[in-house]
C-alpha cells in the first residue's frame, strides 16, 4: 500500500451565509487516480481552493507529504509540488504556449547588459514536455488560437514543468468532446506511471469507473466516503451524491398546455448562432442542453434582446417582435436569470427588497417618489411566496446564500410578470436542499402557464425536469429529445456530434 | 423593569448599527470636541460660522461627485467647471450689469451641464475610462478657461453678485443655504427617487442592472451631468465670494470634495453609501482645515495632513471591500 501524499483532517471553511466545508476529512495516496465527486455545493471547488493556497481554511489541518499547509499562498503551494488545471483555465492568451508553460521561471541567457529571454532554449524546452503528451502542438502558437483541449494539455505541461508531484484537475472534462476525452484520460494514465498523483473532479460518474482508483464523494460541504472505486457502485456513489434516491427529488411533471407562447424562426447571430427554429408552449420546460460553449448562454441574450440577432424572427403569442433592447423583451414579459448570478443577477449591497423591485420599480412609486411603504409590502409578498429565508425583508443580498439569492433573482421578474422566463443554469452553485425548491417553483411556475427556458449542463435535471430536450452544438441545435424516451448517453451523443 | 432593557438593548443595537452606518458623524464630534479644548479661538460662533461657510462650496461639489462615485465613476473635472462657470458668469455679469444676473446664472448653470454632458458621453458612449476621460476634461476646461480670460482676473464686479458668496439670510450664510437645500434634494433624489436608486444599481452592478432593464448609460450619463450643474453652482458661488473672477480659482477643489465623498462611506467601487455622510466628510475637512490654521500648522503640512486622512479613508473602504469577500 502507497503511503499517503496529502491529509486532509477535520477541514472546516465558512463563508458569509454559507458553511462551505463542515468538518471534512479524508486522504489521497501517492501515485493515486483520485476522483472528488459531489452535486454543485458540495464543497470541492473550495476544497481544491484551500489545498492550492487560494482560500484558508478557518480549522483542521491540510498536510502535504508530512508538511502541514499552514497559512499557505499559492506560490507556496506551487513549490511544494501541487499545481492545478482550473475549469476556468488561466492562461495568458495573447502570449505562446511556450511563454505560459514557463510562465513565471522564463528561461534566461546571461550576456553583458544582463539577462535576456532565451527563446531558442525556451521554445527546445517546450517541446520536450510537449511531446509526451502525444499530441501536436506548435510552442510558437499563440494561446488564443488553441482548443479548449490543447489549452488544457499546455497547462498539464506546465504543471509537470513545475515538478508538480499532486496535479488536480477540475471538471476537465465539461467541455471536452468524445476524442479529446479520449486523449486526456491517457494522458493522465501517462502521469500516473511517472508516478504523478492526480486528483479528478468530474460530474460524470462514466468517466471515474474508467480512470480512477479510489474515489471522494463530497456532499453539502460534509465528506460522505472515500473507497476504491471498484468497491462502489453508480448506484451507490448516485445515492451518496444527492443523500436520498434520484427520482424523488425532481417533482411531478404537469402536461403542457397546447398554446404556442414563444417562438423563434430562423435565428442567426454572425458566428455564433445558425439557423434556430423552436417553439415554446404554454406550461412548458424546455430544457436546452450541449456543453459549455456551444452557444446556450449566446442563445438565451439573443432571445431576451442583449445581442442583436442578424437575421430571423421572434414570435409571442403568434405576434412578431423585435426587440431593440431587452427592455423591449421585459415589456414583452420575457426573463432571464443569468448564468452567474453574482456577477449579472444581484446588486450584492442592495437590499433584498430592492432587487426584488429592480426591474417593476414603477410599481413601487407613488406620486414620483419611491415609497418605502409599497417596496416593504411587496418584498415581504414575495419573501413569502418563494420562501426566501433572510433575517429582514432588505437586508443586504450578499450575505444570502446562493440558493435564496436564485430566488431573488426570480422573485424580481415574477413581480413584473414574466411568463417566459429563461433559466441560464439555475441551479449553479446551491445546495442540493435549495435545488429543489428551485424545480419546486420551476414546476410551479410551469403549472400556472408560464413558458420555461431552461439551460443546463447537468443531464439529470434536464432529464428530471424537461418537457423536452433540444440538443446545442457549435450555435446549432443537433438533436430534439423527449426525456422519457432518452438517456444521457444520447445527449452527450447530440451535443459532440 | 424589563422595558427598560430592551430600551438599553435597543439602544446598543442603535449604536452598533450606527457606529458603522454613520461612523463618520463619530468622527467629526470627536473632531469637534478635540479642536474645541486645543484650538483656541475654535469654538467662537464668528469661527464656526466661517467653517460652514467655507465648507459650503465643497460641500456642493462634493454632493455632485457623490452620485458620479456611487454610479462607480468619478469626476476630476469639477474644479475646472466650477472656475469656467464662473467666469462666465462674471464676464456676463459684467458686460450687462445687475438686470443681466438672472441670464448670467443661467449661462453659469448651462455650462456646467455641457461639461457634465461631455463627461458622461465620453464615459457611457465613448467608454472611456472616467478617471481618464475626467482628467482630458480637467485640462481642456480650464484651458477654455484660461483662453477667455487671457489668464487675466476679472474685476469689478457688480455689487450685487457679492451677496452670493457673502451674503446672510437671518444670520446664516448664503452659500451655507445653497448647500443645505442642494443636500435636501440629493438625500431625496438618492434615496427616495427611481433615478437614485438606478445609480445605487448600476454602480453596484452594472450588469445585472442592464440585464434588468435600467438603461445604464443614461444613468451614468445623468450623474456626470447632475455633477456638473453641482460645480457650476460651487464656482458661482465662489467667484462671488472671490470679489473677482479668478482664472485659477477652485485649483484642487475636485480632490477636497473626492476626500469628503470617500470620509463619508462611500465606496469608491459604486454602489454602496449615503447622502447625508457626505456633508460630515465635508465639515470635517473644513473643520480640520480650519483647526490646523488656527493652531499654525504650517499649510504645507496641512497639505501632507489632507493627503494622509484621504489614503486612511480609501484603506477604510478597500479594507471594508476586501473583508466581504
Amino acid at each position: 500500500m502507497n503511503k499517503n501524499i496529502l491529509e486532509i483532517k477535520n477541514v472546516t471553511k465558512k463563508f458569509p451565509g454559507v458553511l462551505a466545508l463542515n468538518d471534512v476529512s479524508f486522504c489521497v495516496r501517492e501515485g493515486d487516480i483520485h476522483a472528488l465527486v459531489g452535486e454543485n455545493g458540495a464543497g470541492k471547488s473550495t476544497l481544491i481552493k484551500i489545498i492550492s493556497g487560494v482560500y484558508v481554511h478557518d480549522s483542521g489541518t491540510i498536510r502535504f507529504e508530512e508538511t502541514e499547509l499552514k497559512n499557505a499562498n499559492p506560490i507556496d503551494c506551487i513549490k511544494m509540488g501541487i499545481s492545478t488545471v482550473h475549469q476556468e483555465l488561466r492562461m495568458v492568451d495573447s502570449l505562446s504556449v511556450a511563454e505560459n508553460i514557463f510562465l513565471g521561471t522564463p528561461i534566461e541567457r546571461k550576456t553583458a547588459f544582463g539577462n535576456f529571454i532565451d527563446w531558442e532554449k525556451l521554445f527546445e524546452e517546450s517541446q520536450k514536455l510537449i511531446i509526451p503528451m502525444g499530441i501536436n502542438i506548435d510552442p510558437r502558437t499563440k494561446i488564443s488560437e488553441l482548443s479548449v483541449a490543447k489549452k488544457q494539455i499546455v497547462e498539464i505541461c506546465k504543471a509537470v514543468r513545475r515538478d508538480a508531484k499532486l496535479i488536480i484537475m477540475d471538471e476537465p472534462s465539461a467541455t471536452l468532446t468524445e476524442n479529446e476525452l479520449d486523449v486526456l484520460f491517457r494522458i493522465i494514465e501517462d502521469l500516473k506511471k511517472r508516478g504523478i498523483t492526480v486528483i479528478y473532479i468530474s460530474h460524470r460518474l462514466e468517466e471515474i469507473f474508467k480512470i480512477a482508483d479510489r474515489v471522494t464523494i463530497m456532499r453539502d460541504g460534509k465528506h460522505i466516503i472515500t473507497d476504491d472505486v471498484k468497491n462502489v457502485t453508480r448506484k451507490t456513489m448516485i445515492s451518496h451524491m444527492v443523500g436520498r434516491e434520484i427520482e424523488d427529488i425532481y417533482p411531478k411533471r404537469n402536461e403542457p398546455g397546447g398554446k404556442v407562447l414563444f417562438e423563434a424562426i430562423g435565428i442567426e447571430r454572425k458566428g455564433v448562432l445558425h439557423n434556430i427554429n423552436f417553439v415554446l408552449h404554454e406550461g412548458e420546460i424546455l430544457a436546452i442542453a450541449g456543453l459549455v460553449g456551444s452557444g446556450r448562454t449566446e442563445l438565451a441574450r439573443a432571445l431576451f434582446g442583449v445581442d442583436k440577432i442578424n437575421q430571423g424572427e421572434i414570435k409571442i403569442k403568434g405576434v412578431s417582435k423585435q426587440f431593440k433592447t431587452n427592455r423591449d423583451a421585459i415589456r414583452n414579459r420575457i426573463a432571464l436569470m443569468p448564468e452567474d448570478r453574482k456577477a449579472q443577477g444581484i446588486v450584492s449591497e442592495m437590499g433584498v427588497g430592492s432587487n426584488i423591485t429592480l426591474v417593476g420599480i414603477d410599481k413601487i412609486i407613488k406620486l414620483s417618489f419611491l415609497n418605502p411603504k409599497l417596496e416593504q409590502e411587496y418584498s415581504k409578498e414575495y419573501i413569502q411566496l418563494l420562501k426566501i429565508q433572510t433575517p429582514s425583508w432588505n437586508h443586504t443580498i450578499k450575505n444570502l446564500s446562493g440558493g435564496n439569492q436564485q430566488k431573488c433573482v426570480l422573485a424580481k421578474w415574477l413581480f413584473v410578470d414574466s411568463d417566459i422566463l429563461i433559466f441560464d443554469e439555475p441551479t449553479r452553485g446551491i445546495d442540493v436542499g435549495a435545488k429543489q425548491e428551485i424545480y419546486r417553483l420551476l414546476n410551479q411556475l410551469a403549472s400556472q402557464g408560464k413558458g420555461i427556458i431552461m439551460i443546463s449542463s447537468e443531464l439529470p435535471e434536464v432529464m428530471g425536469m424537461a418537457h423536452r430536450i433540444l440538443v446545442m452544438h457549435d450555435g446549432k441545435f443537433t438533436g430534439e429529445l423527449i426525456p422519457e424516451r432518452t438517456n444521457q448517453e444520447e445527449i452527450m451523443h447530440y451535443a459532440t456530434i | 423593569m424589563e422595558s427598560q432593557t430592551t430600551f438599553v438593548s435597543n439602544l446598543k443595537r442603535f449604536f452598533s448599527r450606527t457606529s458603522r452606518e454613520y461612523a463618520i458623524l463619530y468622527i467629526l464630534l470627536g473632531l469637534f470636541i478635540l479642536l474645541s479644548i486645543f484650538a483656541d479661538s475654535f469654538l467662537t460662533s464668528e469661527n464656526l460660522i466661517n467653517v460652514v461657510r467655507q465648507g459650503s462650496i465643497f460641500g456642493i461639489l462634493a454632493a455632485g461627485e457623490f452620485f458620479v462615485i456611487i454610479s462607480a465613476g468619478i469626476d476630476l473635472s469639477i474644479g475646472s467647471t466650477a472656475a469656467l462657470a464662473g467666469i462666465i458668469f462674471a464676464m456676463i455679469t459684467k458686460a450687462g450689469g445687475e438686470t443681466s444676473i438672472p441670464i448670467a446664472i443661467i449661462a453659469g448653470l448651462l455650462i456646467g451641464v455641457a461639461v457634465g454632458f461631455i463627461n458622461g458621453f465620453l464615459v457611457s458612449r465613448i467608454r472611456i475610462p472616467p478617471f481618464i476621460a475626467t482628467l482630458g476634461t480637467f485640462l481642456a476646461v480650464r484651458g477654455v478657461v484660461y483662453l477667455i480670460t487671457n489668464a487675466y482676473p476679472i474685476i469689478n464686479l457688480v455689487k450685487a453678485y457679492s451677496f452670493f458668496g457673502r451674503g446672510f439670510i437671518i444670520g446664516i450664510p448664503f452659500p451655507v443655504i445653497i448647500m443645505l437645500v442642494v443636500y435636501l434634494i440629493v438625500i431625496v433624489l438618492s434615496e427616495r427617487k427611481k433615478t437614485g436608486r438606478f445609480f445605487y444599481a448600476v454602480g453596484g452592478n452594472e450588469e445585472a442592472a442592464y440585464l434588468s432593464g435600467i438603461n445604464v448609460n443614461n444613468t451614468k450619463m445623468l450623474a456626470y451631468i447632475i455633477c456638473g450643474l453641482l460645480a457650476s453652482v460651487a464656482g458661482i458661488l465662489l467667484m462671488s465670494r472671490l470679489g473677482t473672477g479668478q482664472p485659477n480659482a477652485a485649483i484642487g477643489y475636485e480632490f477636497e470634495a473626492i476626500i469628503a465623498v470617500v470620509l463619508g462611506g462611500v465606496s469608491f467601487s459604486g454602489g454602496k453609501g449615503r447622502a447625508i455622510n457626505v456633508l460630515f466628510g465635508t465639515l470635517f475637512v473644513a473643520m480640520l482645515v480650519n483647526g490646523m490654521t488656527l493652531m499654525n500648522v504650517n499649510s504645507f503640512a496641512q497639505q501632507i495632513i489632507k493627503g494622509v486622512v484621504f489614503i486612511v479613508a480609501i484603506w477604510n473602504d478597500v479594507v471594508r471591500n476586501r473583508s466581504d469577500r
